[in-house]
């Protein structure tokens, strides 16, 4: 290890270590989506939840694009229907519960790449507010706003009449937190997770799709998992 | 320039710039980086959007200050220092194995030199990656699983480095006073880097010359050489 070479001006070690990281990082791209699902295998069958603390671990991330959000509760949420409908309505949170329930078990998967698998969603089928409210001729979207104030999302009304689109009231099986966008959050199953808009606090029928907020940013609108965004994902839905 | 005899000129004003300027730039992107991936931390600040355009843009600056600190030789002097290994670099390296307290180095000791070459080559790979997750259309969708694997990764590693070099700074007061002024006490430059300390001035007669000349032919015909 005592080598002199190059008029003996050193060994060139700044120059292995760099393009060292430079091969550590390419075959790391390269070989990262296998590392990724072993990464996640491992962390499935981790009782400790230690693994939770590695980089790019699973778990549902915390995204808010305000500084902060109020809060709401049974007292103080209602939730608008209006727009291109014959019966506007205003809704609170006992009556949201009063209508019929449906839970739904799937992956969630985040656009920027997170993926929780088997996850419950329960909520009232958004087809059924739809129904409720009387959609008119003319419709053809669906937009959506939240009480943070900024987020926006939309569907085409074909897209909110399925029935894995809910207006999500619990997460496994417990009422959704303020964290998670409660107490009543969009949950769109077969789309990127953006569009399950959280803090769900309007519902306006409109005749033709506005895209939301991030897809005024450059995202799809119709964000199928695994068919949009440049993305391969294995569809959720 | 004038300076006090027991105090030696570490790093010149480009040589500190650049260093400042790539530390506010790094500390600003692990910053963001934890508003955006740190669950307590995201509930706490929000404001996505902001915080990814901070983030993405700090990142893209990142490799600015060096590029144009290479229009100072003090700076290109310590590129060229820090990337090669010479046999005091070796002797070190077993000197801190063996808990020895006599470390030879010159001006950059070999944990210094690994040290600058990790951050040249986890910056060039982060923001590499970060490029690659950002130009969301320019590649192919398994490319950003496998950037985001990466820069994951890369992004804690580098945390912890930082967090390393920045304790070993708060146990040095003089290396702090080296990089805050330029200025360091010439017997800490003994101790900590004895083969970058140049010779003191021969006598107190000259104090006002940088070298002593005495290898070197006098011009203008003075005294005969021995």
């Amino acid at each position: 290890m005592s080598e002199q070479n190059e008029e003996g001006r050193g060994t060139p070690v700044g120059r292995r270590v760099v393009l060292g990281l430079l091969g550590l990082g390419a075959a790391g791209v390269a070989a990262g989506p296998y590392l990724l699902r072993a990464q996640e295998a491992v962390a499935g069958r981790d009782p400790t939840g230690l693994t939770g603390l590695l980089p790019g671990g699973g778990g549902f991330r915390y995204y808010s694009v305000v500084a902060s959000v109020p809060t709401r509760d049974a007292d103080t949420y209602t939730l608008t229907v209006d727009g291109l409908v014959e019966r506007p309505g205003r809704y609170r949170l006992a009556d949201l519960r009063a209508m019929p329930q449906r839970r739904i078990v799937r992956d969630v998967q985040c656009v920027t790449g997170w993926r929780v698998p088997d996850t419950p969603f329960e909520g009232v089928p958004l087809a059924h507010l739809l129904d409720a409210a009387g959609v008119t001729a003319g419709a053809r979207a669906v937009r959506f706003s939240c009480f943070d104030g900024e987020y926006t999302e939309s569907l085409t009304l074909e897209q909110a009449r399925r029935d894995d689109v809910l207006v999500a009231l619990k997460l496994r099986d417990a009422p959704i937190s303020h964290a998670h966008g409660g107490p009543v959050r969009l949950y769109v199953a077969p789309m990127y997770f953006y569009k399950s808009a959280k803090w769900l606090s309007g519902i306006t029928v409109t005749d033709t799709v506005r895209p939301g907020y991030w897809e005024e940013l450059g995202y799809d609108t119709d964000a199928w998992v695994g068919r949009s965004n440049g993305r391969d994902d294995a569809p959720t839905a | 320039m004038r300076r006090p005899p027991d105090l030696l000129l570490r790093f010149t004003r480009a040589e500190r710039l650049v260093h400042r300027a790539t530390a506010a730039l790094m500390l600003t992107c692990l910053a963001t980086a934890g508003c955006l991936y740190l669950p307590p931390l995201a509930e706490l600040v929000g404001r996505r959007r902001l915080v990814v355009t901070v983030h993405v843009w700090c990142g893209l600056a990142l490799p600015v200050p060096l590029l144009l600190g290479l229009a100072f030789r003090a700076v290109r002097a310590d590129v060229s220092g820090l990337s090669r290994f010479v046999p005091a670099d070796r002797a070190w390296l077993r000197a801190v194995r063996a808990r020895a307290s006599r470390r030879p180095a010159g001006k950059f000791n070999a944990g210094q030199k690994l040290y600058a070459q990790w951050t040249l080559g986890s910056m060039l790979v982060i923001v590499g990656t970060g490029l690659v997750m950002w130009l969301v259309r320019l590649t192919p969708p398994a490319w950003r699983t496998g950037a985001t694997f990466v820069h994951d990764w890369f992004a804690a590693a580098i945390a912890v480095v930082i967090a390393g070099h920045v304790r070993m700074a708060v146990r040095d007061p003089e290396a702090r006073r080296g990089m805050r002024t330029g200025l360091v006490d010439r017997r800490w430059a003994e101790r900590e880097h004895p083969q970058w300390v140049p010779a003191p001035a021969p006598d107190q007669e000259q104090p006002t010359q940088e070298q002593p000349v005495r290898e070197q032919p006098v011009r203008g015909g003075g005294a005969p050489r021995p």
